[in-house]
């Protein structure tokens, strides 16, 4: 299994990812953001958290036009999965690969803290390793986490079960608790929580770590 | 020539800075003053013909996140 994880200027969470998806099993390589093509016969390619582009003008929009941003819209088209987590959630709605957007914390100040969730489904590769329901402990580090949708893309969320994980106790303004969604397909994740940073016992909590054993598990070839 | 981009959340969508100076505002007895909205000003330098049109699509394209904002170009 290969995957691959997108650095952007910027990025901080790149290293942490790599090291939770080599952890999972996947053979990892990193993707410096001006090429134009993604390795071939990837399996997953990661979009990672930090502040790219310095969060210039919006968080993520800038990353969001970078030379491999076609790239990455190009293998989600064609099915490939990608998991996006906190600055990468926004690159994914800045190239509208996810819907919807992630306004500043209605509170304004910066939250990083440990939150509890809510697996909302179980019903991707991404939360296959999670029971439908089960409550979960990952930290958030974030100024822009506020989910915001149209009414109907949010019926719509809904509707299609690609609600992936509610906040127990919202602490950022979130629509409906959402901390991560899924696309259409269900192959594209993007969250707000860390799971690489909660997927060894060493780091303070493990609780992230089903869902790259999850991937690894699912993704790996029959 | 030169093009001036306003862009601003759209309405209704929370906007907690401008909150946050009409709070201010308010405490500093300023009273009346209902609602701040925030948003930013962006300058463009423009090479001569470049068309109202053109930036409009750097708006779509980039400048604005119509999701979540509106914006106005005025050109000159």
């Amino acid at each position: 299994m290969k995957a691959a994880v997108i650095v952007f200027p910027g990025s901080n969470c790149d290293r942490d990812l790599a090291v939770a998806f080599r952890a999972a099993g996947f053979e990892t390589q990193m993707v410096w953001h001006k090429e134009t093509d993604l390795p071939a016969g990837l399996d997953l390619v990661g979009v990672p958290g930090g502040f790219s582009y310095g969060d210039y003008l919006r968080c993520g929009a800038i990353a969001a036009q970078s030379p491999v941003a076609a790239a990455l819209r190009a293998f989600a088209d064609r099915g490939g999965h990608v998991i996006g987590i906190c600055n990468g959630f926004q690159i994914l709605t800045e190239t509208r690969i996810l819907p919807g957007a992630l306004l500043q914390n209605a509170g304004i100040k910066y939250i990083c803290r440990q939150v509890g969730l809510r697996v909302e489904t179980a019903d991707s590769a991404f939360t296959g390793g999670y029971a439908a329901g089960q409550e979960i402990t990952l930290p958030i580090a974030h100024h822009e986490g506020n989910y915001t949708a149209d009414p109907e893309t949010l019926a719509r969320l809904r509707g299609e079960d690609r609600i992936a994980f509610r906040y127990l106790d919202t602490p950022n303004g979130a629509a409906d608790d959402i901390a991560g969604i899924l696309s259409e397909n269900r192959r594209v994740l993007g969250m707000m929580p860390h799971p690489e940073r909660a997927a060894d016992p060493a780091l303070g909590g493990s609780d992230g770590a089903a869902l790259f054993a999850s991937l690894a598990g699912l993704l790996a070839p029959a | 020539m030169r093009a001036t981009v306003t862009v601003m959340l759209k309405d209704g969508v929370l906007d907690p800075k401008g909150e946050a100076v009409r709070h201010a505002l308010g405490s500093m007895g300023f009273d009346g003053v209902e609602g701040v909205r925030q948003g930013k000003v962006i300058e463009l330098d423009l090479a001569d013909g470049t068309t109202e049109a053109q930036v409009v699509e750097m708006c779509e394209k980039l400048l604005a996140n119509t999701v979540i904002e509106s914006y106005r170009v005025q050109m000159g």
